[in-house]
């Protein structure tokens, strides 16, 4: 049995109890037992100082790539699990396209126990829509879901096929789990390497029009509408999605959306000298789509902020720009461009940061966490809003160094991570 | 010594007018040589230059080996066959491959927009483009500007029409920026299809009908039609392509005035240009070929840190100008 915990003296915001209340958390046997003004401090108990920080329930990264089965040289679930915990997530939903796929219950069951053995972050799998994600025949949904899996996503190979999209959203109902996907018309977005614009015609980079998305947005929504069945919109990017979501949402239709810290802080202009640490699919878009992001982010027409963590080896990314692969690491940088890019603009408030991160994820996912009522899990995050600091990926405790952050300064940082009562990240002890 | 130009020469926007008249100007003492019976003068004896092509090229290839040897640089050819995916070598082992051979120069062609600036950022010696993917064909831009320059004396207010597929140009974006900065009037002309969706974006005019460009231009540049194009789906067939959109003597022959050809070649006859066009007396297609020697002889010499002032005395000091 772990020590009590108490964390003392910072400013709690637990938008699922509407909680903004200068206080201590006490945890005990890995459960909350108070959040509030100043509580007693069992026997025993560890204290950390949380002072000019703020304490809230634990972020929940419903989007990343742990590479493991298959490129375990890129990352593996213990180096994405400790990198999440690093960015001040308490728990992650690992995409199903590794190698050999994630879409059977064996599968499902090794992600689970490589989570387990991580002993840090918690790691929830996805499993795979169809199987081998070829988009022909649905995978055995129930038993992943028995063994384990949280949701169905075909991420990084778009479902192209609008009945097996139907049926998956149809059958994903006995399970009570959304069906996440990357929208992505496959005709239209062949061979494109960045967003279709003034950008791509100047680089002569083949380009994605924003149309590829909202497509297969739209199809989702109405896919959603017919069937009953959770759609969750995977990274939005543009503009026109958002009011294709708000759309959805205003009739009541089972349509839920995240959004990635890069497409609310960078525009296709950061791929001008075709730097490969711009290129992700969705691909970065406009200013415009940008402003409209935060905003949908402020109102809640988009759920949850999530990273869409992809790591790569360096020299994947060293090359050509119509060559090298999409995705960019998000765990280590997410809070703090979450933090300049939105809070900062005073775009949304911290309450919404926690809502959108933490809160969301937990109910649209199903997931434990969300919450620092009483009696639930202690997953809290700890994190020092004003912190600034120079991103330097050779600091990362992923073991990707893809980002397009490297060398901004930003502002906000995790300090704390604790994951079921214990302390799984602390920056003291990466500091000495 | 640092050259006018910069380092490299990648691509003409980020040229300033300055730059761009520096390297025509810097062209003119070098046509003679070619006329010459001894087409050589010693001005890069010394200099190791390698002409690195990832696609296949006959024109520019020969092209850029004529500039250097009648400059009298050594100069090595090499072919890498396939495409960068499918080769085995990447393209920074390369880079780092030709920087421990101590070159001066590396002239490029590559399939992959971008691939240019990726060299010449990994490596000391100069960088020439001469192609990367869909993005520029600086020295072709160059050329075409020295030969509308022969013949119109100025490029300020010219109207130029480029005709064709300018998605996948890399020799139309060129011709825009290349075009623009010189106070030139640009248009484009071809199907939707195969313009980019944000052309307009460029600050050009679009002309939708070949005929009406026609009427507007005082010179028009046509470009290559892949063929591959048609199969891809971007146009039902080239011989509808032809009729659309092809510069043929009928149509040229109703404008109300002269209209000046050009074409980077290789020529695809009777699809985007007919035959009596591209021999006909408005053709300017081999004085572009010509030109092509003495701005690639051009570039070398002011990216090797030749004066400009001096182009016409390095024409014959021996030893040159270094």
């Amino acid at each position: 049995m772990t020590r009590p915990l108490v964390l003392r003296g910072g400013r709690i915001i637990d938008p699922s109890q509407n909680l903004d209340v200068a206080g201590d958390v006490v945890v005990i046997d890995g459960k909350i037992v108070h959040a509030g003004p100043r509580g007693g401090v069992p026997d025993g108990a560890e204290i950390v100082d949380c002072t000019d920080a703020i304490v809230s329930p634990g972020f929940i990264d419903v989007h990343c790539h742990l590479r493991e089965p298959g490129r375990e040289d890129v990352e593996t679930i213990a180096t994405g699990a400790r990198a999440a915990a690093a960015g001040g997530f308490t728990a992650v939903c690992a995409m199903p396209n590794t190698d050999p796929v994630t879409d059977n219950q064996a599968a499902v069951g090794f992600v689970v126990r490589q989570g387990q053995k991580a002993n840090s972050a918690r790691v929830y799998p996805i499993g795979a829509i169809s199987v081998r994600q070829e988009g022909h025949a649905l995978a055995e949904v129930g038993e992943m879901v028995g063994a384990g899996a949280v949701a169905i996503s075909d991420d990084g190979r778009p479902v192209a096929s609008a009945q097996l999209m139907r049926t998956a959203l149809e059958y994903a109902r006995t399970f009570t789990i959304p069906v996440v996907d990357h929208c992505e018309e496959p005709t239209l977005a062949v061979g494109g390497a960045m967003n279709e614009g003034i950008v791509s015609a100047r680089l002569g980079l083949r380009g994605v029009p924003t149309e590829a998305e909202e497509i297969m947005v739209i199809r989702d929504i109405l896919l959603g509408r017919r069937t009953g069945g959770h759609i969750h919109i995977a990274h939005v990017s543009a503009k026109g999605s958002v009011e294709l979501i708000r759309w959805g949402k205003d009739r009541g239709i089972a349509v839920t959306a995240e959004v990635c810290p890069h497409h609310l802080s960078l525009t296709e202009n950061a791929v001008e000298g075709y730097d490969t640490n711009a290129k992700m699919n969705p691909p970065l878009r406009t200013a415009e789509d940008v402003a409209v992001l935060g905003e949908a982010v402020r109102d809640g027409t988009i759920d949850v902020i999530a990273t869409d963590h992809a790591p790569h080896h360096y020299d994947e990314k060293e090359r050509e720009f119509a060559d090298a692969p999409n995705g960019i690491v998000g765990f280590e940088t997410a809070l703090a461009v979450v933090v300049t890019s939105l809070v900062g603009p005073r775009i949304v408030d911290f309450a919404t940061l926690v809502e959108r991160m933490s809160v969301a994820p937990a109910r649209i996912f199903h997931l434990p966490g969300g919450s620092l009522a009483r009696g639930r899990p202690a997953d809290i995050t700890v994190f020092d809003p004003a912190r600034e600091w120079v991103v330097d990926p050779a600091q990362f405790l992923s073991k990707g160094r893809n980002t397009p952050y490297a060398g901004r300064k930003l502002r906000g940082r995790a300090i704390c991570t604790v994951v079921g009562g214990r302390i799984v990240y602390h920056i003291a002890a990466q500091e000495h | 010594m640092t050259s006018p130009l910069g380092k490299d020469l990648l691509a003409l926007e980020p040229l300033t007018p300055e730059q761009i008249g520096l390297i025509l100007d810097t062209a003119e003492p070098f046509k003679e040589i070619s006329e010459r019976a001894i087409k050589k003068v010693p001005t890069l004896r010394g200099s190791t230059i390698v002409n690195l092509f990832f696609e296949p090229s006959t024109r520019t290839r020969v092209s850029f080996e004529f500039a250097e040897k009648r400059l009298s640089a050594d100069t090595v050819n090499v072919a890498a066959s396939g495409s960068s995916v499918s080769k085995g070598e990447t393209l920074v082992d390369t880079a780092r491959n030709l920087e421990a051979m101590r070159i001066d120069m590396v002239v490029m062609r590559h399939g992959a927009s971008g691939a240019a600036q990726f060299l010449a950022q990994r490596i000391e010696s100069n960088v020439i483009n001469a192609g990367d993917g869909t993005h520029e064909h600086p020295t072709q831009g160059l050329l075409d500007l020295l030969t509308l320059r022969d013949h119109f004396g100025d490029l300020r207010g010219l109207r130029v029409c480029i005709v064709g597929d300018v998605l996948h140009s890399r020799v139309a974006r060129s011709n825009i920026w290349g075009l623009q900065k010189m106070g030139a009037d640009v248009a484009v002309c071809g199907p939707r299809s195969l313009l980019p969706n944000a052309i307009a974006e460029f600050g050009i005019t679009v002309f939708d009908r070949v005929e009406a460009a026609m009427e507007w231009a005082q010179a028009l540049n046509v470009l290559r039609l892949q063929l591959e194009r048609m199969t891809a789906g971007y146009i039902p067939s080239l011989r509808e392509y032809n009729r659309v959109f092809g510069v043929t003597r009928e149509r040229l022959e109703r404008a109300d005035h002269d209209i000046l050809i050009l074409h980077p070649g290789p020529m695809n006859r009777g699809v985007e240009i007919d035959s009596d066009v591209a021999d006909g007396p408005h053709s300017v297609i081999l004085n572009q070929v010509t030109n092509g020697v003495a701005i690639r002889m051009a570039v070398l010499y002011l990216l090797a840190g030749g004066r400009p002032e001096l182009a016409e005395t390095a024409k014959s000091t021996p030893g040159g100008e270094r």
